[in-house]
């Protein structure tokens, strides 16, 4: 081979490659999160579904995650590590990149609590102060800019977050959800996480 | 792989297994690092010798208070759930701590400082369907009228900075219509009524800081959220013809003024 075309090779192989170091880099930050949330990102145990949750949430939750305030369990037993060393460019990225990745519902409640619960999401408990929660999350459970998508989240992740409210846990979250959380008592609690649970 | 991903796992579990310095021997170490002396180590006051001769009493009136005072939680919870406090929280929760309202999926409209009579006015629209709206239907049909007016009286001493995220080049140009109206479209200066400050009067609302994408929904969709019961006509018919007759921009415009004022 000529010299110059050797070098033309040579720094080809190098940006080639360079490239693909980058963009492993990249994938590599999504493939730590998918250890626990899932190939797909739908969720899986504990930890919830991001896919096509609000990337905003998403960022949110990562500061707080690495502010600390949010305390709730999980949180501070695999999250507080896992966002502890996340730049903010990092976590912009994720949020953009799971608000992008199509949702599946999780169909995990209880069937006949699910007439109860969209009762209460829609309509809300006026007696018991409870507000509906189409205001701020949507008819459908869609959520919008910074407040959470809640459709096709898992029951057991949606009763234990609207549980650990009313245990005092992540108190400084956004106003007003630790005061309503706290006011749902376990039956209404169940309902609710049942219903959205199967909100596609 | 699978090993050294299991035993991660395992390490929350394991790290608490180490001598880490916990409560009181961490505060002690803590404060001879500072130079002060931990509380147990410091010079003790004397105490005041208390005489016996009261304690028992005081045991008697203490255990007659602690047992008298309480209510069964069911008693507390109704008693409380119907108070003003408990509904003021239940409106904060929607419309913002100081009832500065709060862009939700929908725009939930400030209320702070808002009239009194259109307050009340609203609520019982809300009730009898003249206004359309499921949320604030559940939300005013527990209320009764010494409650809703009561919930009126709070709210309008409430003076927050307005959330004012409207576009602010629009402004200018919203001015002009609020205070001159649009005569060429027979639209009257908002400001005839509303005031020159769209602090607004009696049965006519306050405007001012009203949030933006509120203001545009509520002129864009007048008919189809107000007026609904064609029995019982409301006061809210002599908005209809101004909302029909503004344009999209011109309603943006006055919009984007009226949020910015205080």
């Amino acid at each position: 081979m000529k010299p110059t075309s050797l070098k033309m090779t040579v720094l080809a192989t190098i940006f080639y490659a360079s490239s693909a170091w980058t963009g492993h880099a990249e994938s590599l930050a999504i493939q730590n999160c998918n250890w626990c949330h899932g190939a797909s990102a739908q969720g899986y145990a504990p930890a919830p579904r991001l896919a096509g949750q609000s990337d905003k949430y998403i960022e949110n939750q990562l500061i707080s995650f690495s502010n600390h305030t949010r305390d709730n369990p999980f949180s501070r037993l695999y999250m507080w590590g896992a966002a502890a060393n996340l730049s903010p460019q990092v976590a912009h990225y994720l949020a953009a990149y799971f608000s992008t990745v199509p949702p599946k519902a999780a169909d995990d409640g209880f069937r006949d609590l699910v007439a109860i619960g969209a009762a209460i999401y829609q309509d809300g408990i006026p007696d018991a102060n409870i507000v509906s929660c189409v205001a701020c999350h949507g008819p459908n459970a869609e959520g919008a800019a910074e407040i959470p998508r809640l459709g096709g989240l898992s029951y057991y992740y949606l009763k234990r977050r609207l549980e650990q409210w009313g245990e005092g846990f992540n108190a400084a979250a956004k106003f007003p959800m630790p005061q309503i959380a706290s006011r749902l008592s376990p039956d209404q609690i169940e309902a609710l996480a049942s219903y959205l649970s199967f909100v596609n | 792989m699978s090993i050294i991903w299991s035993s991660s796992l395992l390490w929350p579990y394991l790290a608490h297994e180490r001598a880490l310095p916990k409560g009181e021997e961490a505060m002690s170490s803590s404060l001879r690092w500072m130079g002060l002396a931990p509380p147990d180590e410091r010079p003790r006051r004397m105490m005041k010798v208390v005489s016996l001769q009261l304690t028992l009493p005081v045991a008697i009136l203490t255990i007659v208070f602690l047992t008298t005072g309480r209510a069964t939680s069911a008693d507390r919870a109704g008693a409380s759930k119907g108070t003003l406090e408990a509904k003021i929280a239940y409106c904060q929760d929607c419309h913002g701590a100081l009832g500065q309202g709060y862009r939700g999926y929908y725009p939930i409209p400030r209320i702070a400082g808002q009239q009194t009579e259109y307050f009340e006015n609203q609520l019982r629209a809300y009730v009898e369907h003249r206004r359309r709206n499921n949320i604030m239907f559940n939300v005013a049909r527990v209320l009764s009228p010494s409650m809703r007016a009561a919930l009126a009286g709070k709210f309008r001493a409430f003076n927050p900075r307005p959330l004012a995220d409207g576009p602010r080049g629009l402004v200018a140009r919203g001015e002009q219509i609020f205070q001159s109206g649009v005569p060429e479209s027979n639209i009257a200066a908002c400001a005839a009524c509303h005031g020159p400050d769209a602090t607004g009067s009696e049965q006519i609302p306050r405007l001012a800081g009203q949030l933006y994408p509120y203001v545009v929904r509520v002129l864009a969709n007048w008919s189809k959220e107000r007026g609904q019961n064609p029995a019982n006509p409301d006061t809210s018919i002599i908005m209809k013809p101004v909302a029909h007759s503004l344009t999209r921009p011109q309603i943006e415009a006055v919009a984007a003024y009226v949020n910015h004022l205080r």
